[in-house]
């Protein structure tokens, strides 16, 4: 793997033909507006005040060095953190004008509509098939040929289903991890999710696993607002839209990911992106 | 150079004995108890009555059966408490109360089982004024209880967080989560554990003594005295005639035996293989 340090002056990722294709499109209607955030685990603050529009269908991701908080941040997104002992959240998440932490807003259906793949693969020790359709089942879907079909094409969204279409009863776990994460991504999709979070979706795996989950998440915003929490700028510069830089609990910068790597304007991201912090 | 070579060499050589040591008094044991033992074991030992001293022949069969019934009901009682103590231990315990529960089944799993048994006692015995197969089981129950707590707490938090969270980020509630992906997942380890509680309890001779009391008789009610294969073990190894220390031996070949085959049986549940 490239690391940040090999990137060079952010001048020779300017030069990125990909990504001087991608223009600015601030435009978008904003799928979450996230309207200062505070996130303490016990007294520790861990997310000081931070705002942040994620547009819909765009890849929006989140970038910054190791326990700057930008897991902490996407586990807010979909309330991950009640099920955290210890973890407090303040602030708004709107959800299509809505407050997920409202009173009265049950966590089960915000979690929902807002789908969550982790940073290392969390497959159910279970069949193929009945991890892909745990979550409709659970939601009380029993119609067999109905399941199949969901089954079929979740796996299909997710670049998995010429893999393992002629083992479905076979265990999620003889699978590659480069195949359960892409299993992982199949057994959200399948409850048909707006949001996808992505916690470094890639980071446990080889760089050929790594090109095809990047090449998924390129399809994937065309049904689906995602958002993404990598380590590897490399990353956030090929498969973004919008780059947000956190810095030791802060969100210092957000814009478009050409922006951000071509033009920081806090001196914090340029330091950053071009290789002066770790 | 050659002084940390002798050393090493010394270091492994003693590990090695020591951890020989151990195996080898299991095998002692087994072997010189299926020695003394082998020769009273008949179809008549495990199928039949006892009968008076003098007379040839004779078995142990009440006590076979009534040591099953008095396990299974202790089994009854504690597994459901033992589990779901354990479950809430294990994901929803918060604050003070998980930490004082979790002293106190460590302390009661050291209380001696013959303080345990004399609870019984006074709980089931001295009240009714009889002896009674069921006062054995709630003694049982209390010596398997903080073993399944334990090691079903333990099973529970083995299974990964990822996976709890995969589950909740599906849009499943806790409930769900709990009963269809985490309690499926640690399901082996839950059963390992369980078996390895009974095989505790099987062998307990002590608070049998002044629970389930003995019977010569076919026994099948709980609430009346029933033999118990560890108490007639007790019971004709202490006895001064020959005829009754062989059917003793037997009788510990059969426990040892059972216990063994409990043993292998709960680390086969635990074997991966099971597990997929």
């Amino acid at each position: 793997m490239v690391t940040g340090r090999a990137l060079g002056t952010f001048g020779s990722i300017a030069a990125n033909a990909d990504l001087a294709r991608r223009a600015p499109e601030i435009e978008v209607a904003p799928k979450l507006r996230v309207e200062k955030l505070d996130v303490h685990y016990g007294a520790f603050q861990a997310i000081k005040s931070a705002s942040l529009d994620v547009p819909e269908n765009r890849v929006t991701a989140l970038i910054g060095p190791s326990g700057c908080g930008k897991s902490t941040f996407i586990r807010a997104l979909n309330r991950m953190h009640d099920v955290t002992p210890g973890a407090r959240v303040r602030g708004r998440v709107m959800l299509d004008g809505e407050d997920i932490y409202a009173p009265g807003v049950d966590p089960v259906s915000i979690r929902h509509r807002i789908g969550m793949v982790f940073q290392r693969p969390n497959p159910f020790p279970k069949a193929i098939y009945d991890n892909v359709v745990y979550g409709p089942r659970v939601h009380g879907m029993r119609d067999r040929a109905q399941l199949d079909a969901i089954c079929e094409r979740s796996l299909r969204r997710a670049a998995l289903w010429n893999e393992v279409k002629n083992r479905l009863d076979r265990s999620a776990l003889d699978l590659s991890g480069g195949q359960q994460q892409r299993l992982c991504i199949a057994r959200c999709l399948a409850v048909d999710p707006e949001v996808l979070l992505m916690d470094e979706p890639a980071s446990s795996l080889d760089p050929i696993a790594t090109s095809k989950i990047e090449d998924l998440i390129a399809e994937l915003k065309a049904d689906f607002t995602v958002v993404i929490v990598t380590h590897s700028m490399q990353q956030a510069a090929r498969i973004s839209d919008f780059t947000a830089f956190f810095l030791s609990g802060s969100l210092i910068e957000t814009g478009t990911t050409v922006s951000i790597f071509t033009q920081p304007k806090d001196k914090r991201t340029e330091d950053y992106i071009t290789g002066r912090y770790g | 150079m050659r002084g940390r070579h002798v050393r090493s060499f010394i270091g492994t050589m003693l590990t090695a004995f020591c951890a020989s040591l151990g195996a080898v008094a299991l095998l002692l044991i087994f072997g010189y108890v299926l020695l003394q033992g082998f020769r009273a074991l008949n179809l008549a030992f495990v199928t039949q009555l006892p009968v008076p001293v003098g007379e040839p022949g004779g078995g142990i069969a009440n006590g076979i059966l009534g040591s099953v019934v008095t396990v299974a009901l202790a089994t009854a009682i504690a597994m459901p408490i033992g589990l779901l103590s354990g479950l809430f231990l294990a994901l929803f315990g918060r604050g003070w109360f998980p930490g004082v529960v979790r002293f106190l089944s460590d302390v009661l799993s050291g209380i001696p089982s013959i303080a345990i048994g004399l609870f019984a006692y006074i709980v089931f015995v001295a009240p009714f004024r009889h002896f009674s197969a069921v006062s054995a089981s709630f003694a049982f129950a209390m010596l398997m209880l903080p073993v399944i707590l334990r090691t079903s707490e333990e099973a529970v938090r083995s299974v990964p967080r990822e996976i709890r969270e995969g589950a909740l980020a599906l849009g499943m509630s806790e409930y769900a989560t709990t009963m269809r992906i985490v309690v499926p997942a640690a399901r082996s380890a839950i059963i390992t554990g369980l078996l390895l509680s009974i095989a505790r309890v099987t062998g307990e001779t002590a608070p049998l003594l002044f629970t389930a009391f003995g019977s010569q008789f076919w026994e099948v009610n709980p609430t009346n005295p029933m033999a118990e294969l560890p108490l007639q073990i007790f019971n004709y190894a202490i006895s001064p005639y020959q005829s009754w220390h062989e059917q003793a031996w037997a009788g510990a070949l059969l426990l040892i035996g059972a216990v063994f085959v409990l043993n292998v049986f709960a680390r086969l549940v635990l074997s991966p293989r099971a597990s997929r």
